[in-house]
């Protein structure tokens, strides 16, 4: 009997390491260590669970073999995935890890629902337990799909494609669901195809959920679908009274819920926005209104490079066009060949730069770019001013002026680095599309603004070429 | 119905940790910066993955003889151990390049 309340105290300490974790997981110095605290009472749970756990009627766990060789298939293939990524390709990464989670809620949840009419036979569907398992399986199928679809977008495997009244269809998908969930509850018996039906419409739901949102937004599609998990993870905790799980859950779904409100906050977007898509078709009117622009003015390498060379300051701003482009390396060269010239170098990061929120950060500090010269945008703004050169690499609407001076544009509110500021601003792009706001960016007809095409991997080794014989 | 508000009577404390954890994972949160929120959702993430205790337990009370049981329960095992070992292991990469710097 003690081994259950060890057990008990086990999952204690299991959910007080979660919390801390996540505590710890919001401040630079002891997010590391935050991370391996939440991981050592994950492994203290998982192995008080296989050892000491005992159901009600004694029984104990078996099947080793099966339970030890699926922990082994994971944990390799899990570590190896986790260690081969390429930085640039987390997000999918994430994406993918989140909805094998999800699955794994939803498959815990049809094996108990087949249980359910064995090990309770004649009793009545309508019941917390069923209600639970209804709830984790529709909303890990969600997850899962969803998360699928986001990993598919992140990888450029599938374009945006949304039905005609898509949303419509989103709504009515959603009654069938509940709805099936709900009349399966009120029959006598469990009702194992019907749960299949629900399996199949939760399954297109998250497809058809996911799919109309534009892949710049995956990010916080991501973290939602993370969220979804969490709730799914929570309902199984109420399924098995399994007090790790519920409180792990619960925290990941509460956490998550917020954490995507402020990943929308820093864009300057609402999550309804983000999911309804109205922001893609605010662009659209707005691109028609643009009209006659002076012509761009181009710079070629070496102009460029003699110009960074006698400057005073340089600035960087990197934005998702470096991350494509695989260049932070040979971003972090290029600092270092100026700054052997006397020219200090500086990383201005907006919130969103990358492909989410801090992802700019995470990729140049793979290049060994030190950590303070990333600055923050409220941090280095006003440095702009007597800063001669301002270096944008594959940014486009951080830097877009029309964010504080043109109340119609679709970004306005959104703060920006103050680019514009500078004497000179090179721009890098690979060519004039617009960013992903789908917005002309006037910033590149300013007169101090001169345009440097090219593939920014190209174009920065070339820079660091012409610099050196300089 | 009323088997529903037995559920919530006889699970009263649960539903007690529910809402206090919410107002926690709340709070937790809040006050971070933008730059942690990547490895944050990564390891939240990780974190999602204590499903795999509902898992181990499908696995191990399922019957020996029952092979769709066992099955699923295997791929369920799978499934989790992928979220939460590659979760921690990807979320500390991420962390391992910022302490470098840090220095």
């Amino acid at each position: 009997m003690s081994g259950i309340y060890i057990l008990l105290f086990i999952y204690l300490i299991g959910s007080i390491t979660f919390i801390m974790g996540l505590k710890l997981l919001g401040h630079p110095d002891s997010a590391r260590k935050g991370n391996l605290i939440a991981a050592a009472g994950m492994t203290l749970a998982v192995l008080g669970t296989i050892f000491l756990y005992k159901n009600e009627h004694g029984k104990a766990i078996g099947n080793y073999l099966w339970i030890f060789g699926g922990l082994i298939v994971g944990g390799v293939v899990g570590t190896l995935a986790a260690k081969k990524v390429k930085m640039t390709a987390m997000p999918q990464m994430v994406s993918i890890f989140n909805g094998m989670g999800a699955a794994c809620v939803a498959v815990m949840s049809i094996v108990e629902f087949t249980h359910y009419g064995i090990n309770h036979p004649g009793a009545n569907m309508m019941n917390g337990q069923v209600l639970t398992i209804m709830l984790g399986l529709m909303i890990g199928c969600v997850s899962f799909s969803g998360s699928i679809i986001a990993w598919g977008k992140l990888e450029g495997k599938f374009g945006d494609f949304a039905l005609p009244l898509g949303q419509i269809f989103n709504i009515i998908l959603v009654i069938v669901m509940v709805g099936l969930s709900a009349y399966i509850m009120t029959m006598a018996t469990a009702n194992v195809t019907l749960l299949y039906v629900v399996v199949a419409v939760s399954l297109v739901y998250g497809i058809m959920f996911v799919f109309p949102i534009g892949g710049a937004d995956m990010p916080v599609v991501i973290s939602l679908l993370n969220s979804f998990t969490g709730m799914a993870a929570a309902c199984g905790g109420f399924l098995y009274n399994n007090q790790v799980m519920l409180t792990g859950g619960i925290l990941v779904g509460s956490s998550g819920t917020i954490l995507t409100i402020l990943m929308c906050k820093a864009m300057n977007r609402s999550l309804t926005n983000v999911i309804i898509g109205s922001f893609s078709q605010k662009n659209a009117a707005s691109k028609t209104e643009a009209g006659e622009k002076p012509p761009v003015k181009e710079i070629n390498v070496s102009d460029c490079a003699i110009l960074m060379s006698y400057a005073n300051k340089v600035i960087i701003i990197p934005g998702y066009g470096l991350a494509v482009a695989q260049a932070q390396h040979a971003c972090h060269e290029l600092e270092k060949i100026l700054e052997s010239k006397g020219v200090p170098v500086e990383y201005a990061i907006h919130p969103v730069a990358g492909r989410m929120p801090g992802h700019m950060n995470v990729l140049l500090a793979e290049a060994d770019v030190p950590y303070p010269k990333l600055r923050e945008m409220d941090d280095i703004n006003s440095e702009f001013d007597n800063c001669d050169v301002a270096l944008v690499l594959g940014a486009n609407d951080v830097v877009n002026p029309a964010a504080k001076k043109d109340p119609n544009s679709p970004i306005y509110g959104m703060p920006i680095l103050e680019a514009e500021n500078a004497k000179n601003i090179i721009i890098n792009k690979r060519s004039m599309r617009p960013g992903y706001a789908g917005i002309d960016n006037d910033l590149f007809y300013d007169p101090k603004t001169r345009m440097l095409f090219g593939d920014a991997k190209d174009v920065l080794q070339k820079l660091c070429t012409e610099l050196k014989t300089i | 119905m009323e088997s529903i508000l037995n559920f919530i009577g006889e699970n009263i404390l649960m539903i007690y940790v529910v809402i206090l954890s919410i107002f926690l994972g709340v709070e937790v949160i809040s006050k971070v910066p933008s730059i942690l929120h990547t490895p944050l959702m990564s390891g939240a993430n990780a974190i999602h993955g204590v499903v795999i205790v509902g898992a181990i337990l499908v696995m191990g009370l399922a019957d020996p003889n029952d092979t769709p049981a066992l099955v699923l329960g295997f791929f369920a095992v799978i499934l989790g151990t992928l979220n939460v070992v590659g979760g921690f292991v990807v979320t500390d990469r991420m962390l391992g390049m910022f302490k470098r710097k840090a220095k």
